[in-house]
């Protein structure tokens, strides 16, 4: 599987492109000199300790965050205050949350017909084929119905990640998918993720499952204090870490 | 397995043993009293003491109620009927009833004007209130204002057609201008409602009402009860939506509709209403076109309108602040744009968690549209203090009068409280 995984492929092509970016809370710099190119296909796992800017970062990418400084390119759509670019741009990449953020008020099949509905302005009917399809992939078809208030956390996230296919979007941010959910729920959220991946999607993962990142990330990025340290291929970052903070947290989050 | 069974063993029961019924004092009534109404000897004397005054009270208001008097001239008459006994004297409510309920000056032969109006006001609200109605009925809604504003006040029906098209023309106008930009059809639509209704205006000949079919009612001489209900109806249902941009306003990016919207809110919220209405009584024709000599009845729903929107704004930003901050992030990292997030999450969400509270605020506007009779109109408090207490046969009938009202507003504003709690139960999708 992790062989498989690996030799996914990666195109030329180029996905997103930052630039010197730099951005502050008030006066505190969360990140610093941020340089980053990510290829059309590539997964790429992002990691480090908290507070290190790691889900600043990939909420910069969607401008749920604003950045101060350089430049974030997406899908040749350059980033800036320009509402019409942000709207693009949010269109063409999904978004899953650490808390799901489902929406209560709707059901299962409302919350992933919703945006295909108003911003692609699908016909109804076809929205809904298409929720269904992408809830048959995540293994939740019969849960349509429900409303997010009465499913498992793992199954939530699922359907979140539903939810963001359903606008066939090119690009997947995770921001610590896993992270609020039970120990038994983590696999069934993986699962789909992997799955995801092996179709080749491009994806940035900001998550502490390095078991996933081994199988299924082709680069691993290690943030601290808001600076990129380290990146590299999974093998190598795991095994041959370079930088002695990387060392420091692998050794603090596999050595027990 | 249940053959073998059968034969080898002398008797199988082939029924259930019927339930025995528990002992009297585990369940059923008597069990009941003992747990809630004699449960420790504190308990039961507090039962005793509250059965005492339970029965004080009936014993003393019932005969004074059943007793009542229906039918007489005057107060005078009805002692002498009662011949000493103490008994209420309904017959100022039998005598009264239209005043009560239309006001003293509405002509006589026109009452089924406002009576009809306000039964098509239950169709008209009927798909507002209960969503699950076919959606078509809203149609009705949108053309009742009109409708009932012809019913009551009557006069030339051009006005009411002309008030219809200009909003149906600018609501055109809106649709065309939206897709660029929401601003655009916003001001747009509302400069077309203008312009159509100026231009109507001089078309329209000054003696059209002298002949109309339904002789035309000045303000005025609207009162009783029904002016309560037109102030309350017509003020809750301006107030909620202002209420919602108000509080959108207030959360918003762009300094000046900020300010805007607090100073308004923070204004009106530190001014009692009986000020905002001696306003409108006194001050506020200083504020419109000389001669335009705008109504009366139309300043004080000005003036309760902004009262109680700015309370309800109050309430629905606790709404908005009760959101977790992941639902803007979802809406928004989904791409929908600012009037779709607010329209379609967190408005729904928003204005759930403020039922209670949007209904407090519309139960009270509507209790304190009795307040206009301190700016001599004569709603129904203004006609029981005011016409009915101060003539020679009534004087003197407080208790039947100011029951009689605070019964009305009972009625209604219960009816609003049982309904926000029926929308609870019906909107809740949390299954805690």
């Amino acid at each position: 599987m992790a062989e498989h995984a690996t030799q996914m492929q990666v195109s030329d092509e180029i996905a997103i492109t930052i630039n010197k970016m730099n951005k502050w809370y008030g006066t505190f710099h969360v990140l610093r000199d941020i340089d980053l190119t990510v290829n059309r296909g590539e997964r790429i796992v992002i990691c480090g300790p908290s507070g290190s800017g790691k889900s600043t970062l990939i909420r910069c990418i969607n401008a749920l965050e604003e950045h101060q400084q350089g430049t974030i390119e997406v899908d040749g759509t350059l980033l800036s205050s320009d509402l019409k670019n942000i709207d693009k741009i949010r269109s063409e990449v999904g978004m899953c949350f650490q808390h799901f953020n489902l929406f209560p008020h709707l059901t299962i099949l409302e919350n992933c017909t919703l945006a295909p509905i108003w911003v692609r302005k699908t016909p109804k009917k076809e929205a809904e084929e298409t929720a269904m399809h992408f809830l048959e992939k995540v293994k939740i078809p019969d849960q349509a119905m429900k409303y997010p208030g009465q499913l498992s956390g793992g199954q939530q996230q699922r359907v979140a990640i539903a939810r963001s296919l359903c606008m066939r979007p090119r690009i997947m941010l995770f921001d610590e998918p896993t992270s609020a959910l039970d120990p038994e729920m983590i696999k069934e959220v993986l699962d789909t993720m992997i799955e995801l991946a092996e179709e080749g999607m491009t994806m940035l993962c900001v998550t502490h499952e390095m078991g996933f990142a081994r199988q299924v990330a082709n680069r691993v990025i290690f943030m601290d204090a808001g600076q990129i340290v380290e990146q590299n291929e999974p093998e190598e970052f795991f095994n041959n870490p370079q930088s002695p903070r990387t060392q420091l947290f692998l050794s603090q989050i596999l050595g027990h | 397995m249940s053959d073998t069974h059968a034969h080898s063993v002398a008797f199988v029961r082939t029924q259930d043993v019927p339930m025995a019924p528990p002992p009297s004092n585990a369940a059923g009534p008597a069990k009941w009293v003992k747990d809630n109404l004699f449960a420790t000897p504190l308990n039961g004397l507090l039962t005793l003491v509250a059965l005492y005054f339970i029965y004080a009270i009936l014993s003393s208001a019932l005969p004074w109620i059943l007793g009542g008097i229906w039918n007489a001239p005057s107060l005078a008459a009805c002692r002498d009927i009662l011949d000493g006994a103490s008994a209420a004297c309904f017959a100022v409510l039998s005598e009264r009833w239209n005043q009560l309920l239309f006001g003293f000056q509405y002509p006589d032969d026109q009452y089924w004007r406002p009576g009809l109006a306000f039964i098509l006001l239950f169709i008209a609200a009927a798909p507002v209130l209960f969503f699950d109605l076919p959606r078509k009925l809203l149609a009705f809604t949108a053309i009742y204002p009109f409708v009932a504003y012809y019913l009551l006040w009557g006069g030339t029906i051009f006005v009411p057609i002309l008030a219809l098209v200009g909003v149906a023309g600018g609501f055109m106008v809106y649709q065309r201008l939206v897709a660029g930009s929401f601003a655009a059809g916003f001001f747009g639509g509302i400069a077309a409602a203008f312009v159509i209704w100026i231009i109507g205006g001089w078309l329209i000949p000054d003696d059209a009402s002298a002949n109309a079919m339904l002789p035309a009612v000045p303000s005025r001489y609207m009162g009783g009860f029904m002016l309560n209900m037109m102030l309350g109806v017509t003020c809750v249902s301006l107030s909620v939506p202002i209420g919602i941009a108000l509080a959108l306003g207030r959360q918003s990016s762009m300094p000046l509709i900020k300010w805007i919207c607090v100073i308004f809110i923070e204004f009106i919220r530190g001014v009692p209403l009986i000020t905002l209405l001696f306003v409108a009584n006194v001050m506020l024709a200083y504020f419109f076109p000389p001669g335009s000599g705008v109504d009366l009845f139309l300043r004080v729903v000005i003036m309760i309108t902004m009262f109680s929107a700015a309370y309800i704004a109050e309430v629905i930003r606790g709404g908005l602040a009760a959101l977790p901050k992941g639902q803007y992030e979802a809406a928004d990292s989904l791409g929908l744009d600012y009037p779709q997030a607010m329209r379609l999450i967190i408005l729904p969400q928003a204005l759930k968690i403020s039922i209670p509270g949007i209904v407090n605020v519309a139960v009270g506007l509507f209790k304190d549209t009795t307040l206009v009779s301190v700016i001599s109109m004569f709603d129904l408090v203004g006609m029981i203090r005011g016409p009915i207490l101060a003539s020679t046969e009534w004087n003197g009938v407080y208790w039947e009068l100011f029951g009689f009202a605070a019964l009305l507003f009972f009625i209604v504003c219960y009816g609003i409280s049982q309904y926000s709690q029926w929308l609870e139960r019906r909107l809740a999708t949390d299954h805690r």
